[in-house]
């Protein structure tokens, strides 16, 4: 039905909108994970901000598994480098996500302070190393990592954990942090009780501020100080994939596509937009803050994905290994296979979440956490 | 590319504890999600309040066993790009579908339901609930069904075919993938295992409360839907379980041979091993106790057909990787100039051999360069573990056996409703907790364990789908895993004996005094 460059293109933007997801569905259990201690004053307290994510992060987190099942299925090289490559990194990502869902299941079935205190600083600093990791390993796409293929498309990767957090990678986890612990004070202060919103709607703006700055600065930083990647040469964008038939140089810049296509700057403008948003409304505890931060989480993450197109994963070892859009991908038939699932499959998926989100509506109360027998 | 071979044996070992563990909590939710549905369609269609709290319980048990199951899930996930860099290039193309289909078709429903079951018994109406539970139950099931595809896929590759210019194996076609008869043995073999875990933990749990004289029509109730429930599982593990030998018959004769120790074709119908000491060094089984005929039957489901023994296998894989050295020479020739049309219609006749050349891979650098010595190590090397698979076979069967008779009579003692009659039986029924752990555990271990040296059957072996990582790298993941799954696994076995220990009672969930069916439940 649709050519192979088509399909790749699409896979591209589906990667997309399952980070996005991730991001904006996921991305606030971690702000509020993290936040936790912060906003949440006592126990009673911390129960509500639990509770007001309880009943649906497992379900969120569902868009993180479905992420790496389908960059596994649709752009099995980038999901196979990735992974191996910055291994030890992938595992403190992989322990936080393993701490995470027994932590909220556990924390509340033993009914004593210590127990409870640990298994807050295990979610806070879940919530943490998630958040930052992410945006550091983002970062490092931009400089490029250090993997190359043999002729078997094996890949060997030449570098180690600490080479991942140059400056610029260590910025992008900035960005990442404080725009997740922003959405995160945001649902907050839309869910939670109003003693708890008051003070995130606090903490919102101020992450917001801190996001601006950092968001800007990186941004200026990858104008100016961080070098792009171009395809050399014709580009073959319904080829095999094969990323060693082709030629990549360094040394252009990363905005070449926002030059091509200046639609693309709608992106970075939607984040600041959003940004604004927040410091707008969030004072109003509702909806509108909530909607603000999402915002931002989709203008930002767009607008990092747009400066790397066509590429997906630069190698600085040997750039001719670089993965791109038009390279990495699975066959046609896959592509077209999944795209079908997904056509079934995720209008449901947004359906029933809705529905369970609906039923879940309305500020979770002091008054109500103090009522309810908490055995789950 | 040299592979290093303490990487291959570290990420095996990580893989198989991982998997191992992740297995311990997936068929107890398999099984005891259904347990609530049927309690909780019981409290819909009678209205009594007890069947509710009978789902709440279990309910409470079955959220401590999901947590756990979620938690290691997701290293499964990860661990193929992580540990498995080259096998998840190579066949992400076949391999990975099935597993975003689970996600999008299963995971997402389950995970999405799962809080409304726990959080929504008073913000949705009863029928709603009812629904949220079945909908669950059926995520879960249809969960099982995609990872049994994929992994049907890696014991039976249908569907797919080598394509040279990108290295990796391709889809052909998806509903071969998806009909693959090994899956489908797969599926119903391993979800009933799952289900006859889930009637066991209702019934030894119940079995110990009635002991204890404790929540007596609560236990009885619940020990009367495992019973059933278990009686019927246990008779699918075990039928479906043969079904399922018969497939592994059809396409993986070197497993079969290996779990019946049979080191030499034996004339058909062959006998069955009940009993022996395998004897890797002579190629012998010491002290063999056969039943004529019985493997011949299951098998090969004829009376005349031979099921080849391990000595003639062997000779048939020399065969193969002559084939495979052909193969890959085209691939070489290819690589430097892809119109060459003789070396295309070389790999084109010999493809389905070149994994066979990979085994060489690890004896020698260029398996072109191989001698009959290498071909006669490589062949050898497709023997996996007799008598650790001889022996884990013969356990599981055992234990599945034993399933079918301990609910075969406790259904009959629920009939005659003489449940709690017996303390032999209910000290039997309680210590009988283990053995589904022990039986899923060990198949688990046949199936993948004896798949070995093959990550995909004749396609890719093991060690060449490691990752370029470092022994150190992985030391320090396998460091953190042990540690981190040690604590969860004690904190776990803590709030379950916690709860369990508890009851119904303990947590004021059973008997009710505002319910008007207290009652009728005492009577």
């Amino acid at each position: 039905m649709f050519d192979y460059d088509t399909l790749r293109v699409i896979w591209w933007a589906l990667l997309g909108i399952l980070l996005i997801g991730f991001a904006v569905m996921d991305g606030f259990d971690f702000g509020i994970a993290a936040l936790l201690r912060v906003l949440g004053r006592n126990d009673e307290e911390r129960l509500v901000l639990l509770e007001t994510i309880e009943p649906t992060w497992e379900g969120n987190q569902v868009w993180f598994i479905l992420g790496g099942g389908a960059a596994f299925a649709a752009w099995p090289m980038l999901y196979a480098v990735s992974f191996s490559g910055m291994y030890l990194a992938i595992c403190l990502v992989l322990i936080a996500f393993i701490l995470r869902p027994v932590g909220f299941n556990f924390r509340g079935k033993i009914h004593d302070q210590r127990w409870r205190n640990l298994w807050d600083w295990v979610l806070v600093a879940s919530g943490v190393v998630v958040m930052l990791i992410s945006g550091v390993a983002f970062g490092n796409l931009f400089l490029g990592v250090p993997f190359q293929f043999d002729g078997d498309l094996r890949m060997s990767w030449h570098g180690g954990f600490f080479d991942l957090l140059h400056p610029f990678a260590l910025a992008a986890g900035l960005v990442s942090l404080s725009m997740l612990l922003a959405h995160g004070a945001c649902w907050a202060a839309m869910k939670a009780d109003e003693t708890i919103a008051v003070r995130a709607a606090i903490f919102a703006r101020w992450f917001t501020l801190i996001y601006v700055v950092v968001y800007v600065l990186a941004g200026i930083w990858l104008a100016y100080g961080i070098p792009g990647y171009a395809i050399v040469g014709p580009t073959v964008t319904g080829g095999v994939s094969n990323p060693l038939f082709k030629d990549v140089a360094r040394g252009s810049s990363w905005f070449a596509s926002y030059l091509q296509y200046p639609w693309f700057w709608a992106a970075p403008v939607l984040a600041l937009l959003g940004a604004v948003g927040v410091q707008l409304t969030v004072g109003k505890r509702g909806l509108g803050g909530f909607l603000s931060s999402s915002l931002m989480v989709v203008g930002t993450i767009l607008s990092a994905g747009f400066a790397l197109f066509p590429f997906l994963l630069p190698s600085s070892l040997d750039p001719r290994s670089s993965l791109t859009v038009w390279d990495a991908s699975s066959s046609r038939s896959t592509l077209g296979l999944m795209l079908g699932a997904t056509a079934i499959f995720m209008p449901l998926i947004i359906l029933y979440t809705s529905w369970v989100y609906r039923v879940l509506r309305g500020r979770v109360t002091l008054e109500h956490v103090r009522d309810s027998s908490h055995t789950y | 590319m040299i592979i290093d071979a303490d990487v291959v044996t570290l990420s095996r070992l990580q893989f198989a504890l991982t998997a191992l563990y992740h297995f311990l909590f997936v068929p107890l939710t398999l099984g005891l999600v259904w347990m609530l549905a049927i309690m909780e369609s019981v409290y819909v269609m009678t209205g009594r309040e007890v069947w509710k709290r009978m789902t709440q319980f279990w309910g409470v048990l079955f959220g401590i066993n999901f947590a756990m199951g979620v938690a290691t899930g997701v290293t499964m996930e990860f661990q193929f790009g992580m540990n498995w860099a080259y096998y998840a290039h190579y066949v992400g193309d076949v391999f990975g579908t099935p597993l975003a289909i689970e996600g999008l078709m299963a995971f997402f429903l389950e995970g999405t339901l799962v809080g409304l079951f726990f959080m929504g018994w008073k913000r949705i109406s009863r029928v709603k609930h009812l629904l949220v539970t079945w909908f669950l139950a059926l995520a879960t099931s249809l969960s099982a069904l995609w990872i049994l595809i994929a992994n049907g896929w890696m014991q039976n590759p249908v569907g797919s075919a080598f394509n040279a210019e990108t290295m990796r194996m391709e889809v052909t076609s998806f509903s071969e993938v998806m009909f693959n008869p090994v899956a489908q043995a797969k599926f119903v073999h391993t979800v009933s295992a799952g289900y006859v875990m889930g009637a066991m933990f209702v019934l030894s749990i119940s079995a110990w409360y009635l002991l204890r004289g404790r929540n007596v029509d609560f236990a009885k109730r619940s020990m009367t839907v495992a019973a059933s429930f278990g009686l019927a599982a246990a008779l699918s593990v075990v039928v479906l379980g043969d079904e399922s030998g018969y497939a592994v018959s059809e396409n993986q004769k070197m497993k079969m041979a290996a779990i019946e120790a049979m080191w030499e074709t034996e004339p058909a119908p062959a006998s069955f091993t009940v009993f022996g000491i395998p004897d890797v060094q002579n190629r012998t089984t010491h002290y063999a106790l056969r039943l004529p005929w019985v493997m011949g039957l299951i098998g090969t489901r004829s009376i005349d057909k031979p099921i080849p023994g391990i000595t003639n296998l062997i000779e048939e894989t020399k065969g193969k990787i002559d084939n495979g050295i052909q193969a890959y020479d085209a691939m070489l020739v290819l690589r430097a100039d892809k119109n060459n049309a003789q070396a295309k219609a070389i790999l084109a006749a010999h493809d389905k051999d070149l994994g066979y050349a990979l085994l060489l891979k690890h004896f020698i650098d260029d398996p072109r360069q191989a001698t009959p010595a290498d071909i006669q190590k490589a062949a050898d090397s497709t023997i996996p573990n007799v008598p650790v698979l001889f022996w884990a076979f013969r356990v599981m069967v055992a234990c599945g056996f034993y399933f079918i008779a301990l609910f075969a009579y406790s259904f009959w003692l629920a009939s005659k409703r003489k449940l709690d009659d017996k303390r032999w039986y209910l000290k039997l029924a309680l210590w009988s907790l283990p053995l589904p752990w022990v039986a899923a555990e060990l198949g688990w271990i046949v199936a993948e364990y004896g798949r070995q040296p093959w990550a995909i059957e004749g396609i890719l072996p093991t060690a060449l789908g490691v990752s370029s990582v470092t022994a150190g790298q992985v030391w320090t993941s396998l460091g953190g895993f042990v540690l981190f799954y040690t604590a969860l696994a004690v904190i776990d076995a803590t709030l379950m004996v916690k709860f369990a220990r508890k009851g119904p009672d303990g947590l004021g969930l059973w008997p009710t005094t505002d319910s008007p069916s207290l009652a009728a439940a005492k009577a």
